[in-house]
């Protein structure tokens, strides 16, 4: 049931939900050295999209957002297992993850991680996962 | 290959993770599931014949040196479980394709089943005591996706007991590791054992029993020890056989290695709180006999029967001498084996009759001659009759219990196994001889082909019980790593 009087709420989400899942996704990127990470970021992804479902409904969002949770959390784990178990192939013990430093034009030096890869697929298992409980929940009634 | 151990860990988390994207397609989850867990059992083997050969084995993930990362260690002890849970999980896999039925198929049954194999082999291959609370949760919550998966009034309920026990347990496990950090300052298994001998010159301190009995209470009750079964009964009755047999022959296991872990590596300085776990194995095998005497349902008495064996187990833990140290980790594995085989057998007894009572059941031997055959032999290793797998186990504890001189125990346990016979002769007799009878869901029992799997699990238990003398240096090298700590701490630390 859509509550059609809520101007000011659906007005203010509509602006945001953008600086909620930009700033989710900043705090993802910052994880590795600030505090941060892929846990975090997907959970303020997840609220934003908690914030989207409430104030209009499941269909609304569904329609904004096709997305199966069940099939990203098997993504994400995916990712995180596959980043893994990629020491595997170095014949390092597991979960042993390599970095390095590089320059690029237009964003300078960066430090890339495989261990980013990791975060990705434990955001995507958050969100997947949160999403999941949260439809469920929210489909009962 | 440094990363051998993590194998049986790794290979079921990646199924479960491709599993949740074929949930439609029921034949491509059974062939991926059957292919993983076959790699599974051969993973495994390998582990054995590498700690066999090269001593134990660790693993420091992610390149943290212990003690300051998560370390994965298997010695002999655990790479015979991690084996052992493989070829359980295989067979029961097997018997899920002809008898769990396409809504459970459907629903992510073969990605959970994975997921629990992930926490259950990592139990007993961690080496860290947070990570071990880890895996335990792991194995949790697939237990209770299994459990109630089918969502029947009896699973819901019995769901609820179950969910409501194994969240105070996991809080009291928390807390308690808070205590043993605090006291020792690690959480590295190898560590906290060094450590622990380092402070217990003039006896263990007083914080420490305090410790190792909250331990036990917490895998107590996931082991289902006396008096923390209450809740085992109820939550077993419920799920469909292929579910109860994974239950029945891996979680309780995995609460009976954790006891047996920590109490020889950490707690062997205070033989008082040894003296308590004998006590309550003794208990748990004298209510665990009255329970499966008493019932009339066969469910209920197979299950009772893990109590029993519970007991056994840790009774020849608490002796702590080399005999009974080996009977107790032959028989763990012959326990695993065996209560998964009876289990099976009850579902198909279930799924010919419909009913589990065993007065509305009999003379099924008449027309199912194999799964009548296949019943006998199961209990009578159940039992342990020579020289099937169930004798050399309870004839090692009992002699290792008058050799530690603790005759009531090692008596007990001897006449445990006449009333254990008694028990399961008794759904023998009552249900397998007498009138013919016919049943209203018999024509739909696809018998011959359920019984594969428990058949495969009655011959290798037979194998094990027959070839014991071929077997036995790798029992022996478990009890050894056991009763010597040092060996572990030294794999672990490479001091």
């Amino acid at each position: 049931m859509r509550n059609t009087n809520n101007i000011i709420l659906e007005t203010a989400v509509k602006v945001l939900l953008f600086f909620i899942a930009l700033y989710s996704v900043y705090i993802f990127t910052a994880g590795h050295y600030y505090p941060g990470g892929g846990f975090i970021g997907g959970l303020m992804t997840a609220g934003a999209i908690v914030l989207l479902l409430i104030t209009y409904d499941i269909k609304t969002v569904v329609g904004i957002l096709p997305v199966n949770f069940r099939i990203l959390t098997a993504i994400g784990l995916l990712f995180a297992i596959g980043t893994s178990a990629g020491s595997l192939i170095f014949d390092a013990p597991f979960l042993t993850h390599a970095f390095g430093d590089v320059h690029l034009p237009i964003l300078g030096d960066l430090s890339l991680h495989t261990a980013t890869l990791f975060d990705l697929g434990v955001y995507f298992v958050v969100v997947g996962v949160t999403m999941t409980i949260i439809q469920t929940i929210g489909e009962d009634e | 290959m440094t990363n051998l151990i993590i194998l049986p860990i790794l290979i079921p988390l990646f199924t479960g993770a491709i599993l949740i994207f074929l949930n439609k397609r029921i034949i491509a989850q059974r062939v991926v599931a059957t292919i993983s867990s076959i790699c599974s059992v051969i993973a495994a083997w390998l582990v054995i014949q590498k700690v066999r050969t090269e001593g134990v084995q660790s693993l420091n993930v992610s390149s943290w040196d212990a003690p300051f990362g998560i370390t994965l260690v298997s010695d002999m002890f655990s790479a015979l479980l991690v084996f052992t849970t493989s070829i359980v999980a295989f067979v029961c896999l097997l018997y899920s394709f002809k008898s769990i039925g396409q809504e459970h198929e459907k629903y992510y049954y073969y990605a959970v089943y994975n997921f629990l194999i992930v926490g259950v082999n990592g139990a007993f291959t961690t080496g860290d005591i947070f990570n071990l609370f880890v895996f335990f949760e792991v194995m949790l919550m697939s237990s209770y996706v299994l459990l109630v998966l089918g969502g029947t009034k009896i699973q819901l309920r019995e769901s609820i007991k179950y969910l409501l026990v194994n969240v105070i347990s996991s809080a009291l496990f928390v807390i308690a590791v808070a205590y043993l950090y605090s006291v020792v300052g690690t959480l590295n298994m190898a560590h906290i054992s060094s450590r622990i001998h380092e402070i217990s010159i003039n006896g263990m301190p007083g914080i420490l029993t305090v410790i190792a009995v909250m331990f036990l209470i917490v895998f107590g009750l996931k082991g289902a020890i006396f008096p923390l079964y209450f809740w085992m009964p109820g939550s077993y009755y419920a799920p469909p056989a292929p579910v109860l047999a994974l239950f029945g022959a891996l979680l309780t296991k995995v609460g009976v290695y954790s006891i047996t872990r920590t109490y020889t590596l950490f707690f062997y300085h205070d033989m008082e709180t040894f003296g308590l776990l004998s006590i309550l194995a003794i208990l748990s095998i004298i209510f665990g006999v009255i329970g499966a005497i008493a019932y009339w349902d066969i469910k209920n008495i197979i299950i009772y029967n893990i109590i029993v064996a519970v007991g056994v187990i840790l009774y020849g833990v608490s002796i702590l001498n080399t005999t009974s140290i080996t009977g107790a980790v032959y028989y763990l594995i012959h326990d695993m084996l065996i209560k998964a085989a009876l289990f099976l057998l009850v579902g198909v007894v279930i799924s010919i009759t419909g009913t589990s009572n065993l007065k509305n059941i009999s003379g099924l031997i008449n027309r199912y001659p194999g799964l009548g055959w296949t019943f006998f032999i199961a209990a009578l290793a159940l039992a342990g009759i020579p020289p099937l797998s169930g004798f050399v186990g309870k004839l090692l504890i009992v002699q290792g219990g008058f050799e530690g001189e603790s005759l009531i125990g090692a008596f007990i346990v001897l006449m445990s196994s006449l009333l254990v016979l008694f028990s399961v002769m008794k759904i023998f007799i009552n249900g397998f001889w007498g009138k013919d009878r016919t049943y209203r869901e018999e024509e739909e029992a696809p018998v011959k082909r359920l019984l594969i799997a428990p058949v495969i699990l009655v011959v290798i238990s037979a194998l094990y019980g027959i070839g014991s003398e071929s077997i036995l240096p790798y029992i022996s090298q478990a009890a050894d790593t056991l009763l010597d700590p040092d060996i572990y701490i030294n794999a672990v630390l490479k001091e």
